[in-house]
């Protein structure tokens, strides 16, 4: 079909397009930016008048659920989120169950996103069998199949030797391994940052050292293998500091950190807000503004929305029986964009932290609008204010600390391979 | 943030933790527990304030001591007393927290006495409950034990009227201890000027000081001039590991004994939340000694509990 976008305001970081511009769309491509090609006739035109138009966001971890949580979410809930949230591309963490460590299974999940087409999934592979930390994966063979990385999801490698090894196998094919660098001990039986609040609610802490030591450990292997490692989900002041300086001498190393942490603290928990238990933990108020400087000085590379959609089972028990994790699909680009207008970054910097940094990371060719990209697009209104609510989420997950906030920033519509995926209804919902 | 533990007049619904309450109710409980100490010395141990009601205890891990004083406390109120030793029953069979308590409200439990392992769980019950309910902490995880540090600040205030002039030392485990943090939360609130903590490292929670307290580890330093000497239980599984090499050590540095006790100012009480360990936290000369208040601690324990009750349904009426 042939799709003409007008009047919208184009933001493609990539290309360092920030200015208003109509799009031309056909067969799935992007046919044209401006003008329209030679002999171009619409069937469909979309009014962006005083809209957003910008690439599909792309998400560094989305948990769909399936295989094995179906009843936390499905592929198909979880994808409508995505689409929802203006998201066209998430890579997805190996901790489901089975665990993803299998060409079988990650060919079976490819399969079945695929017959959806509502997103373009791209799992990462468990980096050791059933994520144990003791056994290598087959990585070439998960690699065939569609992984595009290896991790551990949040199961950190204990065995040191393990790790050095997994990280020079993968090392030797190219691929990248991404860790959330958590060191086990330190962090055992934790739930919540070993600061001032977690010492007055009597809970069990995770000292931020958990995640430097990590960290430490993780860039020395990562300059004696020659690894390409991409960190997931910083927390700390220190963790940053740590990337700042290993990015200074050159190393290979990329990070990221969840929309959660860009804006919540220690404090969040009050008495003892369940939907705030993550992983990992919300930290101080220090921590949460070197993440905000690290990501605006591109320390970070990218943030994503840690989307882990949790059944209300799971956190109807006390704080820390209760699962880690928080919708996030669908408030990724509206807490993007409050760190934007809060931090007065502007719009085309936050955009690429959602677009062209985790493309790079993901080794796609996607994250912009060039002629003859894929029509991967997001159309947002960065004026629509909405509470976010239980029934203002289409992810079957409806736990978040935001519930109850309003925000700015409403995807109006998703466009896949050039096809509208998502179309917000006239009533908002 | 709406204080869960207060009704929308400010009157006491639940009782959570310490801290958080105002000064006033604070006084309130101290000021109603007095008149409920001379009701244990009469011939007829009664008071009708609670009759008719039903009063459950939960107790999700063991107690006999706090489990008993609620009991004895609600008994003397008039109220009909359910024992749950939840821990042996339904929890094991898979059942949530949720679905025990909304069971027992169905067969019309008016209030909880709820006991815990995990931080946060009385909060959680109390806010799932339906309005009419009342829930008391009886301890969860190392978060809170709100009637014990209401019965030690009632103790003290006893023996030593003067709240704004006392140095009050407590020692030992204050990491894993609830009764710690609702005891300093208690104790600032009524506006003791200098609260000091003696321990090891490894028994101290990260940002101890913020909770307004002064930091020691040397227990002869610590003790000097206190007029309140409050010992803290360490459990069994703490004192061989890597938080204490052994109970033998852990008695020499920390223990409290007539030699150290010499250095607290010469009027000093101790106590004790109970239950003891002889010979680890403290010698016995110095816990059966002329200055223990520790049996009076049990006997205010009572009072102060029925209070809390009495208070409680007193903000439904």
């Amino acid at each position: 079909m042939n799709i003409h976008i007008q009047h919208g305001h184009l933001i493609d970081p990539k290309n360092k397009l920030d200015a208003r511009q109509d799009i031309f769309i056909s067969l799935g491509k992007v046919v044209g930016i401006g003008h329209a090609p030679d002999g171009f006739l619409a069937e469909q035109v979309i009014d962006a008048t005083n809209l957003i138009v910008c690439p599909g966001l792309i998400d560094l971890s989305a948990r769909l659920r399936e295989p094995g949580f179906e009843y936390k979410a499905t592929l198909e809930s979880e994808m409508l989120a995505a689409a929802a949230g203006g998201v066209t591309s998430l890579a997805c963490p190996p901790d489901t169950d089975p665990v993803l460590d299998e060409p079988g299974l990650v060919e079976m999940l490819k399969h079945r996103a695929k017959q959806l087409n509502l997103t373009h999934v791209y799992p990462l592979g468990a980096l050791t069998r059933q994520l144990q930390g003791k056994e290598l994966t087959e990585m070439c063979e998960l690699t065939e199949a569609g992984c595009v990385g290896f991790s551990q999801a949040d199961i950190a490698i204990t065995d040191t030797l393990v790790l050095f090894r997994a990280m020079q196998y993968a090392a030797t094919f190219g691929f990248t391994v991404w860790l959330r660098p958590e060191e086990t001990y330190l962090a055992k039986d934790g739930i919540a940052h070993d600061g001032e609040v977690a010492s007055r609610l009597g809970l069990r802490g995770i000292p931020a050292i958990a995640e430097t030591i990590a960290i430490t450990t993780i860039l020395r292997l990562a300059l004696e293998t020659g690894a390409k490692v991409h960190l997931c989900r910083l927390s700390t002041r220190e963790g940053v500091e740590l990337v700042r300086e290993a990015k200074t001498q050159g190393l290979n190393v990329t990070c990221d950190i969840s929309a959660n942490h860009l804006h919540l603290t220690e404090y969040d928990i009050g008495f003892f807000n369940a939907n705030c238990h993550l992983k990992p933990p919300l930290r101080s108020q220090r921590d949460r503004d070197a993440l905000s400087i690290g990501l605006a000085d591109g320390t970070i590379d990218a943030v994503c929305s840690d989307h882990t959609p949790v059944d209300d089972d799971a956190k109807l028990v006390p704080f820390a029986e209760a699962e880690a994790g928080a919708t996030g699909l669908e408030l990724l680009l509206p807490l993007s964009l409050k760190w934007a207008s809060e931090q007065k970054i502007p719009l085309s910097a936050a955009i690429a932290r959602l677009t062209t940094a985790p493309a790079q990371i993901l080794g796609l060719d996607a994250g912009h609008l060039s002629v003859g990209s894929n029509a991967d697009i997001c159309i947002f209104d960065p004026q629509h204010y909405w509470k976010i609510e239980a029934k203002s989420l289409i992810s079957q997950g409806k736990n978040t600390p935001f519930l109850g906030m309003e925000v700015a920033g409403k995807v109006r519509f998703t466009l896949l391979n050039g096809r509208v995926q998502f179309a917000l209804s006239p009533t908002g919902g | 943030m709406n204080n869960p533990q207060l009704n929308q007049d400010g009157q006491l619904k639940h009782l959570l933790s310490i801290e958080g309450l105002p000064k006033a109710i604070l006084k309130q409980i101290l000021d109603t527990a007095e008149s409920f100490v001379g009701v244990a010395e009469r011939e007829v141990k009664k008071v009708p304030l609670l009759r008719g009601k039903t009063v459950c205890n939960i107790f999700f891990e063991n107690s006999t001591r706090t489990r008993t004083t609620f009991e004895i406390a609600a008994k003397r109120l008039s109220a009909d007393v359910l024992n749950l030793n939840v821990g042996t029953s339904s929890q094991a069979k898979g059942e949530s927290i949720l679905d025990t308590v909304n069971n027992l409200i169905a067969m019309h439990a008016d209030m909880f006495v709820v006991r815990h392992s995990q931080s946060g769980a009385a909060h959680f019950i109390a806010q799932h409950v339906a309005p009419h309910i009342h829930v008391i902490n009886a301890g969860d995880g190392r978060h809170s034990h709100p009637t014990q540090g209401l019965l030690d600040v009632f103790t003290i205030r006893r023996y030593k009227p003067d709240m704004h002039n006392l140095r009050v030392a407590l020692v030992g485990d204050v990491l894993h201890s609830r009764v710690a943090r609702s005891e300093i939360h208690a104790l600032t609130t009524l506006g003791v000027p200098e609260i000091r903590v003696i321990a090891p490292k490894t028994l101290l929670p990260v940002q101890v000081e913020k909770l307004g307290v002064q930091v020691y580890h040397d227990m002869h330093e610590g003790l000097k001039g206190v007029d309140v000497v409050m010992m803290l239980r360490l459990q069994n599984e703490r004192m061989n590991g890597a938080l204490l090499p052994s109970a033998q050590e852990y008695f020499k540095t920390y223990g409290l004994t007539q030699e150290k006790l010499a250095l607290a100012h010469p009027d000093a009480i101790v106590m004790h939340p109970g239950p003891m360990n002889r010979g680890v936290e403290i010698d016995s000369a110095v816990a059966d000694g002329s200055q223990s208040v520790i049996l009076p601690q049990v006997t205010y324990g009572i009072a102060v509990r029925m209070a809390v009750m009495a208070i409680l349904a007193g903000s439904t009426i």
